[in-house]
């Protein structure tokens, strides 16, 4: 068998373990999603939506869905991969994957398309659920939604191999979610369009990540956005290269994995 | 023509914390051998398996396994190494076919593959049945036969096995005995390191033992043996005694009121005890060795060392 389709069968093995393992968990990992922006949808889109009324020309409602969708994708391709990948370190079943000839480029895929994969699903879900609230909800630009779809997925779930690397306790995995991802995503212009916000805000806004992937998601579904698209893709495709980079280095320096 | 499956040049590891585990180690082991790597708890045991395994980054020398050097070809060295790691390294809420099947994938080997490789792996280490069980349920004992399925589902030409008995009771730890000799009859070489020396005796032909990162002994386990002068033994005898009795020639403490423990040199003679003891009036029952042979020689070489 030649060195590719033996990278290949290996690459697949670890991809279907990591598509097992959250599909295993599925209480734990698909449900909650679907509740909480359940949640959102009834109390900001429902009920209170309305007496907000339109933001950027559209019913508030909609102007959230896609916001609502990009902040469970981003938080759940981010938690996939660290806590899968801080576990099979904790658990030093990470072994199993250091003593095979699998290279680490094809380890860092298999972790990050775990992430890609969850993070797709759970946005599809969240979409699915928004139609219950927003029956005549349609996409403007499917290609581009995609894109920014897989990319989004991506570059989080590269940032959580990174956490998981130098994560030592399962306190470490929590931190960066709780006290840096979620206050950017909620800043980013999930729930309302920056135009809305004074100068001063509107400046500190524009150097907030996740604005730029809210924002790019929404001009793919909606057509609507508060950023330059380019840019906002170079962006996001520059930080994917840097990250990669950066796990690869990690990876074969043996942090956090090799003594 | 025979060659070695493992050869170690010039081994160092230094760990962050400035701590010198490997101090330059040399090391061969032919292949077909079964091979004993001893020593105290801290001596460098684990790094050097570790470095071998790739699970440690070593700080300078040499590793070739069949002659593929590590630095150059880690993925095909890899490919012809098993390694069952001291602690459990899988995934406790994962079945035990699972885990053996993706460890096989993790090596190349197509599913189909995988999963009849898988079914007579299981089989042979006496865990077909319980193939659909999660990991976690397992006993100690099947626990560390699963991580012998795992490290053998790729037939690897070289198995190291990092304390594989430790934590299993007597019966199971024959039963492994057994199924190690069977696979090292049948072309694989093994190292093996253990902390039941008698394992080692029973088990090994050549032997290694390191201590404070270097290697203080490496020969053939006949010629360490061979080297042992002294060898006790305990008799016990059919009446009370208070005093050992004086024997010329003879070393004979009183391991308690009824055992008489003796040293005996290589070049004399037991019979003699015994008959010298019989002109006294005392009837040895039976005898039995103070300890285990080789114990005694390494815990000798430790302290000297």
């Amino acid at each position: 068998m030649s060195r590719k389709n033996e990278i290949l069968i290996s690459l697949i093995t670890l991809i279907r373990k990591e598509i097992k393992r959250y599909l295993r968990i599925w209480v734990q990992t698909l449900v909650p999603p679907a509740v909480t922006m359940s949640l959102y949808f009834v109390i900001f889109g429902s009920l209170i939506g309305p007496r907000i009324g339109t933001m950027d020309g559209l019913d508030y409602i909609q102007f959230m869905i896609p916001g609502l969708i990009m902040m469970s994708v981003i938080t759940n391709s981010y938690a996939n991969v660290v806590s899968s990948f801080y576990s099979v370190k904790f658990q030093k079943s990470i072994e199993e994957l250091l003593v095979s000839p699998m290279p680490n480029w094809a380890i860092l895929i298999g972790f990050v398309m775990g992430g890609v994969t969850r993070g797709i699903l759970i946005g599809f879900i969240v979409f699915c659920v928004s139609l219950f609230f927003y029956p005549t909800f349609s996409i403007v630009n499917p290609m581009l939604t995609i894109l920014v779809l897989l990319l989004t997925s991506i570059l989080f779930s590269l940032m959580g191999f990174i956490n998981a690397i130098f994560a030592d306790s399962f306190d470490d995995i929590s931190i960066i979610p709780t006290f840096v991802l979620t206050p950017l995503i909620y800043l980013g212009g999930v729930f309302y369009s920056i135009n809305i916000l004074p100068d001063i805000w509107r400046n500190i806004s524009m150097a907030n990540p996740m604005l730029y992937v809210v924002n790019t998601f929404r001009e793919g579904m909606l057509g609507v956005s508060d950023v330059s698209i380019p840019f906002a893709l170079a962006m996001i495709l520059l930080f994917i290269a840097i990250l990669t980079a950066a796990c690869l280095l990690l990876l074969n320096k043996g942090v956090g994995t090799r003594q | 023509m025979s060659q070695f499956a493992l050869e170690i040049t010039d081994l160092k590891k230094t760990y962050d914390s400035d701590v010198l585990a490997l101090k330059g180690i040399n090391l061969t082991v032919q292949e077909g051998d079964f091979f004993a790597l001893l020593g105290p708890n801290g001596a460098g045991k684990s790094s050097t398996i570790g470095i071998i395994a790739s699970l440690v980054t070593k700080t300078a020398g040499k590793v070739k396994i069949f002659n593929i050097d590590t630095d150059e070809n880690f993925p095909e060295a890899k490919r012809l190494l098993g390694v069952v790691s001291q602690e459990i390294n899988f995934n406790n809420f994962e079945n035990v076919i699972d885990i053996v099947t993706t460890q096989a994938g993790f090596y190349g080997i197509p599913l189909k593959e995988a999963i009849e490789k898988t079914e007579i792996t299981l089989k042979r280490l006496g865990l077909w049945e319980k193939r659909n069980d999660q990991a976690r349920t397992l006993s100690g004992g099947f626990k560390r036969r699963l991580m012998i399925a795992k490290a053998l589902i790729h037939e690897p030409k070289l198995l190291i096995l990092d304390e594989p008995t430790a934590g299993v009771d007597i019966e199971l730890r024959r039963e492994m005995w057994d199924f190690l000799k069977e696979i090292n009859e049948n072309g694989t070489t093994i190292i093996l390191t253990t902390h039941y020396l008698e394992e080692a005796e029973q088990l090994c032909k050549n032997i290694a033992i390191i201590d404070h990162g270097e290697l203080i002994e490496n020969t053939s386990m006949k010629d360490l043996l061979r080297r042992l002068d002294v060898q006790g033994f305990l008799l016990d005898i059919d009446q009370s005694l208070d005093n050992p009795p004086s024997i010329d020639n003879f070393q004979i403490s009183l391991e308690d009121s009824n055992t008489l423990n003796v040293a005996i040199k290589k070049d004399q003679s037991i019979n003699e005890l015994f008959d010298q003891l019989s002109d006294q009036g005392i009837n040895v029952s039976s005898m039995r060795n103070e300890s285990n042979r080789l114990e005694e020689m390494f815990i000798e070489m430790v302290k000297k060392n």
